[in-house]
């Protein structure tokens, strides 16, 4: 019978292995999903991952969606390895959200240079300063930051459902639930006419710059680590705790903002009741396929903007449901995720066979 | 010609006949790309699935003039003008966006592509190849409100409702409208859920309700767990979008559902025969876009006859559910007696009428 056994030490190989495994697996499972349910699995892989990359628009959009992913996995990722669980940096993005848009508006005559980088200011605070709540929670209360930071999501989408709803409601709008649209000077202007990537994606790439320098390079990120890996040690170390939390959830927060205004002041162009689409959540996949790795999370990002994008070209060319679009995209990210017990466990066949 | 009402809006819709570019020669052979975009999973039951029956009508319609593709479940964000963008790219030249959150998207793309033309649901933009289309769902919702009126014992009717935008006012001011016209003593309690679709919400929403004293329960949201809800406490139910007995034989009372099918057959044979232009439709029962579901036998012989009657002089033009007088329930008097309102004052709805209880969130 098959069984794992710890390895003395994470094989180096296997950790190189394991993605081409993920992706092995993926295509043949695909391949029979795709024939089950009658398409060419040559079509279908074509549509998921080679149309949605094969034109400039598609890596413009891309990147349009994979910029916020890794702008706030990697934010996640520098709480995650000090075992620091913000699992609400989608309640956070929305109050960048709502902060960009505040300064938006409240500028809305102003062609200033400074109302965009003002908005951006705006949203990393406003985020970090939602983050700060389930922080100051777990290091006054020792409330669990997983249940509060996620409750928090919910007050966020309230707060911006009342907002667009109310106060900051088009006067012109017949009533519909969204903000005006934003004057020119509160929008990324995109790289090229008929694309919607914009300088975005450099504060994301910048992003990840810093939290690799963070995480990989600095003194403070060995800290969070070590608080993660072994909590009595760092406590021994006299490295604190309470710090710890602080970081890795301010850190998330104010990537997640950041990625909020970038939604608004880009592709949206005005506040809205549903401006993310998801990317507090799908960021989290993306930390953990990248294995809390500023790198490894760029390609994660990037690999389920892709998934993303290839889901929407497989429902046109193929005329596939929603639905499995969906279970493909999850096939891949669960083998991928699985695959990584190869790491530091190796297969073992036979030796403790249970009598017939 | 199907009578194009006049919003205000209309001040973008330039008449400029699209169907010059649309006509040219060559592509009579080939099939006509149609595109549709949707906001939830079709599903069995509610706003997508209406759009989907309309969809599968075009396919046996028109057979191989068209090929039609669908994208479901596309978010109302910056996700929705990537995928109406594909579509107008790959070659679809006749794209309906079905849900009010992909009016500005749309707006953008269709700018790139002046050979396409644009169907958006719901929203009040237009553009010269952008048409706008919407049903007048308030008037289903006064007939339903009549069977409700009827039917009720508490004379407590409750109203589960997503988002407090005019749309959703008027089928609540109708519905009380409708149920007070044969049973004055009739109150509406409305629950907001925020939220389209959120299934467990709902149901709460709908519990609450009937320990409150509804005994007829309908809704403005996109699941069918208020007819549910009504059929397993034993109370009464009006569905909405689509025919939900189904999801509760017993409680369904009927529903006011949408039928986009006359309009999605007349725009694709626009298009075909080049003659397509932008405009603002706004159908209601007499187009066939707002229909009642089958009674469900509790309802008396007496009730349906009085529904068919007054669908009769809502089609007929005698009957408005909005002829004054209307007072809200303020007490604050919207329209005067012998005045209707307009369709502006509708668009704009911001109040709740006599016979509402509570007030409106802002």
């Amino acid at each position: 019978m098959l069984r794992l056994e710890l390895r003395p030490a994470p094989s180096a190989a296997a950790s190189l292995a394991t993605p081409l495994v993920a992706i092995a697996l993926t295509l043949v499972s695909g391949a029979i999903l795709f024939a089950a349910l009658g398409r060419d699995p040559a079509e279908g892989f074509r549509a998921f991952f080679v149309e949605p990359s094969s034109s400039a628009y598609g890596l413009a959009e891309l990147m349009l969606k994979a910029g916020p992913l890794m702008l706030i996995g990697t934010g996640l990722a520098i709480g995650y390895r000090a075992n620091v669980w913000n699992i609400g940096a989608e309640g956070q993005l929305v109050l960048g959200a709502i902060a960009g848009t505040g300064v938006a508006l409240a500028f809305d005559e102003s062609d200033s240079l400074l109302v965009l980088p003002g908005m951006f200011l705006a949203g990393a605070l406003a985020g970090a300063a939602w983050a700060a709540i389930p922080a100051w929670l777990r290091t006054r209360f020792n409330a669990n930051e997983i249940l509060t930071s996620l409750m928090l999501v919910y007050i966020a989408q309230l707060l911006l459902s009342w907002l667009v709803h109310g106060p900051w409601r088009d006067p012109q709008g017949f009533n519909f639930p969204q903000s005006k649209l934003f004057a020119e000077a509160a929008l990324l202007a995109p790289w090229f006419e008929g694309l919607r990537v914009t300088n975005a994606f450099l504060i994301a790439i910048a992003g990840v710059a810093i939290g690799w320098l963070v995480i990989e390079r600095s003194f403070l990120g060995f800290r969070l680590r070590v608080s993660g890996e072994a909590p009595d040690a760092a406590r021994y170390a006299g490295f604190d705790a309470k710090r710890a939390v602080w970081v890795g959830m301010l850190a998330g927060g104010l990537a997640a903002g950041i990625a909020g205004v970038a939604e608004v002041a880009g592709p949206v162009g005005q506040l809205t009741p549903n401006v993310s689409p998801g990317y507090g959540f799908a960021a989290i996949i993306a930390a953990f396929v990248g294995r809390l790795r500023p790198i490894g999370i760029v390609f994660a990002s990037l690999l389920i903007a892709l998934l993303y994008l290839g889901g929407e070209s497989a429902q046109i060319a193929l005329n596939l449901p929603a639905a499995i679009t969906g279970v493909f995209q999850g096939m891949l990210l669960i083998y991928l995720l699985a695959a990584d017990v190869l790491i530091r466990y190796r297969v073992r066949f036979g030796h403790r066979r249970a009598r017939a | 010609m199907r009578p194009r009402s006049s919003f205000r809006v209309v001040r973008f819709a330039a008449a400029a006949a699209l169907g010059l570019a649309l006509a040219a020669g060559a592509q009579a052979q080939e099939p006509l790309k149609i595109g549709l975009v949707y906001v939830s999973p079709v599903g069995d039951a509610g706003w997508t699935y209406q759009h989907d029956l309309a969809r599968k009508a075009i396919e046996q319609k028109f057979g191989n003039k068209v090929q039609v593709k669908y994208v479901e479940s596309v978010a109302e964000g910056a996700d929705s003008e990537r995928v109406i963008r594909e579509l107008a790219q790959s070659g679809h030249k006749l794209i309906f966006a079905t849900s009010f959150g992909y009016m500005n998207p749309t707006i953008k793309v269709a700018k790139g592509f002046p050979n396409v033309a644009f169907e958006h649901a719901t929203g009040y933009k237009t553009d010269r190849n952008v048409a706008i289309y919407n049903a007048r769902f308030y008037e289903g919702r006064y007939l339903a409100g009549v069977v409700a009126g009827k039917q009720t014992r508490s004379n407590v009717l409750g109203y589960v409702a997503a988002f407090p935008i005019p749309e959703v006012l008027q089928g609540i001011n109708a519905f009380t409208r409708g149920a007070r016209s044969v049973n004055p003593k009739a109150e509406v309690k409305v629950i907001w859920t925020n939220s389209w679709y959120d299934p467990g919400k709902e149901r709460e929403a709908a519990m609450t309700l009937i320990s409150q004293g509804a005994d007829v329960l309908t809704h403005h949201t996109d699941s069918t767990a208020t007819v549910k809800a009504a059929d397993e406490k034993a109370v009464y139910a009006i569905g909405y979008h689509s025919d939900m007995s189904k999801f509760g034989p017993k409680a369904h009372l009927t529903a006011s559902t949408h039928d986009w099918t006359n309009y999605y057959l007349e725009t694709t044979q626009r298009v075909l025969d080049g003659k397509w232009k932008s405009g603002a439709v706004w159908g209601g029962i007499k187009d066939g876009y707002v229909k009642l579901a089958p009674m469900n036998p509790v309802v008396s012989k007496e009730t349906q006859d009085l529904v068919k009657k007054l669908e009769g002089e809502i089609v007929a033009g005698k009957l408005h559910p909005y002829a004054g007088p209307v007072k809200d329930n303020a007490g604050k008097e919207r329209v005067p007696a012998g005045k209707t309102m307009t369709d502006d004052e509708m668009q704009k709805m911001d109040y709740y009428v006599e016979g509402v209880q509570g007030k409106l969130p802002k």
